[in-house]
C-alpha cells in the first residue's frame, strides 16, 4: 500500500444559483479504507459525489487518482477510472433481467449481439466470492430490495470498480441485511478497494468507518479518525449544535384504546392483499411504533385507517366508534389526524401557499368562512398562529409549499394536522428525509401530544427513530403483526429478525 | 360458381387487407422503436404525408418507384432528426410538439401538390413479386405470396425489429432507456444518442410508409393518409409495444378496411352508409385498443425528456 490516497479531491467549489453546494472541500481515501461523508440534506454530500462521479463539473478545485489529476465529465469517464457508484435509489432497470442490467453500457464481446451467458457466468463468480448470492437471469421487478441492492453492488464490481461509493445503501434494508452488507464491505476492503460510505445513520457510521468526514453547508465542519467518535459528537458537528438524538419522555398515564384495528384486510395498488388481518390497539397517551421493512403493508395500513383505501375486511374504530370505511373526511371528524408518508406528494399541495396548505382540512369550517365565502382574516390569523407556534420558517404565508425546506413542510404539516387536538394521529415516516434539527423540533412535537392523551401510531423505516420515541414497538411483516415487543427490553437484532419474518418465541 | 366466386373474394380480400396494414405495419414499427426508448412522436402522420408526396411526386418525374422510396427515406430521415432534435434536444412537451409536425407535414404536402403538380396525375406502382414456389401454392399462394416487395419488406421488418430490440446491445440500450434514463445514463449508455436513433428510425419508417402509399396507390391527393398516422401510434400500445403485437394490430385493421371496401363492392352496405362504415376500421382498432392495451405496462420512461442530475 502506497502513501499516496487513490483519490484525493482538492479545494472542490460548487455553485448553484443562489447555492453554495461546494466550498473548498478537501477530502481523500485511501485503499482499503472506509471513508464516511456525513451531513444533513443539502449539505453538499451527494453534489460532491455527483462532481466525483461525473454527473456535475466542478467550478473550482481539482480530482487527483492515484496521485495524476484528472479530469471526468461523465458516469462513463468515473467508470473507466474504476469508480463505481451504489445510487441511493437504485439505478436499475425494472423491466430488464439482473444479467442485462449488469451489461448494459459495456461493450459485448459478440459485437452487436448481446452475449449475456458469459456476463452471467462472471456475475455468479463475482457473487460467490463477496457473498452476493443471486440469480443472473431473474428480472429485477422481481427482486426484493436487499436483492436488487446486490445488483448494484455487483453492477460496479464487474466493472473492476476500485474506489466504491455508496449513498445511504442501508436506508432501505433491514438490520440483518445491513449486517450481511457490512460483511461484503469489509471483503471488499480487505481486497485493496477504498469505499465511500454516505449515511446519516450514526451508529452505522461509528461501526463501519475507518475516518469521517462531515459537511454542514457546503463546507468540512469535521474530519475524524472512528475513534473517540461518538454520535453526540457527530451530530453536533453535522448541526453546529448540540442536538438531543433521544427525546426527553416524561411518563403518561395510559388511557383506553383510541384506535382499534381488527382483522384488518387491505389490498394493494397491484391488486394482490398486502394487509392481511392485521390487529392492532393504540391507547390514548401512547407512541405505538410500527416498524418493518418498507412494503409489509405499512402504507396500505395507514390509509385504510384514514378512508383513503377500501378496507376488504375486518374493522377499524377510532374512539370507540367505527369508521371502517367511512369518508376521509368523516373520518378526520372523529378523530383522526394523518401524516402521510409523501410530504409533497399527499400530505401538502407544492404549489399551494403555506396558509392554504394549512387550511386544506377546515377550509369549510364556519369559523373560517363569512356568507360561505372565506374569511381571509381569519384563515390569515389562524394559519401565522399555527406557523408561529410550530416554529414553520417561511418567508410569508403566501410562500408556494415547494420552496420551503422539507423539515418546515413537514412541520407545516404537523402543525395542520395537530391543530385539531387529535384522538388518534397516523404518522408515517415523520423525519424521513428532514435534518436532525427539524427532526428533533418534530420529535418533541410528538411527545407533547402524547402527553395531550393522543393515540400516536407512527410509522418509521428508521429503527432509531422507532426505539427513542416508542412505547410499545409493533412488527409489522407481510401485512400482519407479528410481534409487539418494549423498547426498554428489547433489542434491535430482535427487532430486526422480526423485521425478516421470524415470530417471537411465544 | 357459387363457391369459386366465395373463394376468389376471399383470397382477394385477405390479399388486399394484407397489403392495406404495410403502411400502417411500417409506421408503427418504427413508432415503437422510439416509444420503446422513451419518446413518443405524434408527428408519424405529417412524416407520412411528406414522404406520400415525395415519393409521389419522384415517381412522377422519374418513373421509377425505387427512387420514390428512396425519397421517402430521404424525407423520413429529416423529419425523424426534426423530431428528435424537438422531442430530445429541446426537451418539448411530446404530447403536443407532435401535433406541429403532423400539422407542418400536412399542410406542407398539399401546398407542394398544389404547386409543383394542380390536377392529380396517376403514377406507375410497385411491380408484383411472385415468390418463386410458394406463389404457385392454391390459395395461401395468392393470399401470401403475390404481392409487392414492399410487402415482403415490411413483413421481413417485424423479426428483424423484434431481434434488435431483443438480442441485440442496441436493443438493450432503447429498452433501458425508455425504462429508467437515469440509470442507463449512469452506467454510460448516451440517452441522446439513443433516442435520435430510435426517433430517426422511426421517421424513416414512417416516410417509407408514406411513400409506400402513395406509391402502392399511384395517386396523391390531400391528406391522403386520412390519418393513418395516429392509428400507426395507436396500434403500437395496441401491440404492447412488441414488434410482433404491432403487427397483429396492422392486420386487423388491414383486414377490417379490406372488408368494409369488399362489402362496398358487393353491395352488401348500401351507399348511404359508407362514409359511417369507412369509420368502422378506427373504431374497431380503438375498441381492441380499450381492451387489450391495459394489460400491459407502458415504458416507464415514455414522454418523459430526460436531463443528466434533475
Amino acid at each position: 500500500m502506497s502513501d499516496v490516497p487513490m483519490l484525493e479531491m482538492r479545494g472542490i467549489t460548487k455553485r448553484f444559483p443562489g447555492v453554495l453546494a461546494n466550498y473548498r472541500v478537501d477530502f481523500d481515501v485511501r485503499s482499503g479504507e472506509v471513508h464516511t461523508l456525513l451531513g444533513e440534506n443539502g449539505a453538499g454530500k451527494s453534489t460532491l459525489m455527483k462532481i466525483l462521479y461525473g454527473l456535475y463539473q466542478a467550478d473550482e478545485g481539482e480530482i487527483l487518482l492515484n496521485g495524476e489529476p484528472v479530469e471526468i465529465h461523465s458516469p462513463m469517464d468515473a467508470i473507466e477510472r474504476n469508480i463505481g457508484m451504489i445510487h441511493q435509489h437504485f439505478m436499475l432497470v425494472e423491466t430488464l433481467t439482473v444479467a442485462e442490467n449488469v451489461a448494459l453500457g459495456l461493450p459485448s464481446d459478440r459485437g452487436f449481439r448481446t452475449d449475456l451467458d458469459a456476463v452471467s457466468e462472471r456475475i455468479e463468480a463475482l457473487a460467490e466470492r463477496y457473498g452476493l448470492s443471486i440469480d443472473p437471469s431473474a428480472i429485477v421487478w422481481q427482486l426484493a430490495v436487499g436483492q436488487r441492492q446486490r445488483v448494484e453492488i455487483i453492477k460496479a464490481l464487474y466493472r473492476e470498480a476500485n474506489l466504491l461509493i455508496l449513498d445511504e445503501p442501508t436506508a432501505v434494508l433491514t438490520p440483518q441485511e445491513v449486517d450481511q452488507l457490512f460483511v461484503t464491505l469489509r471483503q471488499m476492503t480487505a481486497d485493496g478497494r477504498g469505499l465511500i460510505f454516505i449515511s446519516h445513520k450514526l451508529h452505522e457510521v461509528l461501526a463501519l468507518s475507518d475516518r469521517i468526514t462531515v459537511l454542514r453547508q457546503g463546507h468540512i465542519t469535521g474530519k475524524v479518525p472512528v475513534e473517540g467518535a461518538t454520535r453526540e459528537s457527530l451530530a453536533e458537528m453535522m448541526v453546529g449544535r448540540q442536538v438531543k438524538l433521544v427525546p426527553d419522555k416524561p411518563p403518561v398515564e395510559v388511557g383506553s384504546a383510541a384506535l382499534e384495528i381488527s382483522g384488518l384486510r387491505v389490498v394493494g395498488d397491484r391488486g394482490h392483499e398486502t394487509v392481511r388481518g392485521l390487529n392492532l390497539e393504540v391507547r390514548a397517551g401512547e407512541i405505538l411504533g410500527i416498524a418493518g421493512v418498507s412494503g409489509n403493508g405499512q402504507r396500505e395500513m395507514a390509509q385504510a385507517i384514514a378512508g383513503l383505501r377500501e378496507v376488504t375486511g375486518g374493522s377499524i374504530r377510532i374512539g370507540g366508534v367505527e369508521t371502517t370505511n367511512l369518508k376521509p373526511a368523516e373520518i378526520r371528524k372523529h378523530g383522526l389526524a394523518y401524516v402521510t408518508e409523501g410530504r409533497l406528494r399527499d400530505g401538502a399541495i407544492a404549489d399551494f401557499s403555506v396558509s392554504e396548505n394549512i387550511m386544506l382540512i377546515d377550509h369549510a369550517d364556519p369559523r373560517y368562512l363569512n356568507r360561505g365565502l372565506m374569511d381571509f382574516r381569519a384563515i390569515r390569523e389562524h394559519s401565522q398562529m399555527l406557523v408561529d407556534q410550530y416554529a414553520v420558517k417561511t418567508p410569508n404565508l403566501e410562500t408556494p409549499a415547494k420552496n420551503l425546506s422539507g423539515g418546515n413542510i413537514q412541520k407545516m404539516i404537523l402543525a395542520r394536522e395537530m391543530s385539531g387536538t387529535p384522538t388518534v394521529l397516523v404518522a408515517s415516516q415523520p423525519t424521513r428525509g428532514v435534518d436532525i434539527g427539524a427532526a428533533e423540533y418534530i420529535h418533541s412535537r410528538l411527545v407533547q401530544q402524547r402527553a395531550e392523551d393522543t393515540a400516536i401510531l407512527m410509522i418509521s423505516e428508521d429503527l432509531d427513530e422507532v426505539f427513542a420515541l416508542s412505547d410499545r414497538i409493533a412488527v409489522i411483516y407481510e401485512g400482519e403483526i407479528i410481534g409487539i415487543v418494549d423498547p426498554a427490553a428489547a433489542t434491535r437484532e430482535q427487532v430486526g429478525l422480526m423485521m425478516a419474518g421470524v415470530r417471537p418465541e411465544a | 360458381m357459387n363457391e369459386f366466386f366465395t373463394q376468389a373474394i376471399l383470397i382477394a380480400t385477405v390479399a388486399s387487407g394484407i397489403r392495406l396494414a404495410v403502411p400502417l405495419l411500417l409506421a408503427s414499427l418504427g413508432e415503437t422503436f422510439g416509444q420503446r426508448s422513451g419518446v413518443l412522436n405524434l408527428g408519424v402522420d405529417g412524416i407520412m404525408l411528406l414522404g406520400a408526396f415525395g415519393g409521389y411526386y419522384t415517381v412522377l418525374k422519374t418513373d421509377s418507384v425505387w427512387l420514390g422510396l428512396l425519397t421517402g427515406i430521404g424525407i423520413g430521415i429529416i423529419l425523424g432528426l426534426v423530431s428528435a432534435v424537438i422531442s430530445v434536444t429541446l426537451k418539448a412537451e411530446q404530447g403536443i410538439s407532435g401535433i406541429g409536425i403532423y400539422l407542418f407535414g400536412l399542410g406542407m404536402s398539399d401546398l407542394l401538390f398544389q404547386k409543383l403538380v394542380g390536377t392529380p396525375r396517376p403514377v406507375s406502382s410497385f411491380p408484383k413479386l411472385d415468390i418463386p414456389g410458394l406463389s404457385d401454392i392454391p390459395i395461401l399462394g395468392e393470399m401470401l405470396f403475390q404481392h409487392s416487395m414492399i410487402v415482403y419488406v415490411a413483413f421481413g421488418l417485424v423479426p428483424v425489429s423484434m431481434y434488435i430490440i431483443n438480442r441485440t446491445t442496441f436493443g438493450m440500450n432503447i429498452r433501458a432507456v425508455g425504462e429508467n434514463p437515469e440509470a442507463a445514463d449512469s452506467l454510460g449508455v448516451s440517452v441522446v444518442r439513443t433516442r435520435y436513433l430510435t426517433v430517426t428510425i422511426g421517421g424513416t419508417l414512417a416516410g417509407i410508409a408514406g411513400a409506400a402509399l402513395a406509391i402502392d396507390l399511384g395517386i396523391f391527393q390531400q391528406n391522403l393518409t386520412n390519418a393513418q398516422g395516429f392509428i400507426a401510434i395507436a396500434l403500437v400500445y395496441f401491440g404492447a409495444w412488441r414488434p410482433a403485437g404491432v403487427m397483429g394490430g396492422a392486420l386487423l385493421y388491414g383486414f377490417v378496411n379490406s372488408l368494409v371496401l369488399q362489402f362496398k363492392t358487393l353491395g352488401i352496405i348500401p351507399r348511404s352508409w359508407s362514409d359511417i362504415a369507412a369509420m368502422a376500421p378506427a373504431i374497431i382498432t380503438i375498441l381492441a385498443l380499450v381492451l387489450v392495451a391495459r394489460r400491459f405496462r407502458q415504458p416507464a420512461a415514455l414522454t418523459k425528456p430526460f436531463t443528466r442530475g434533475a
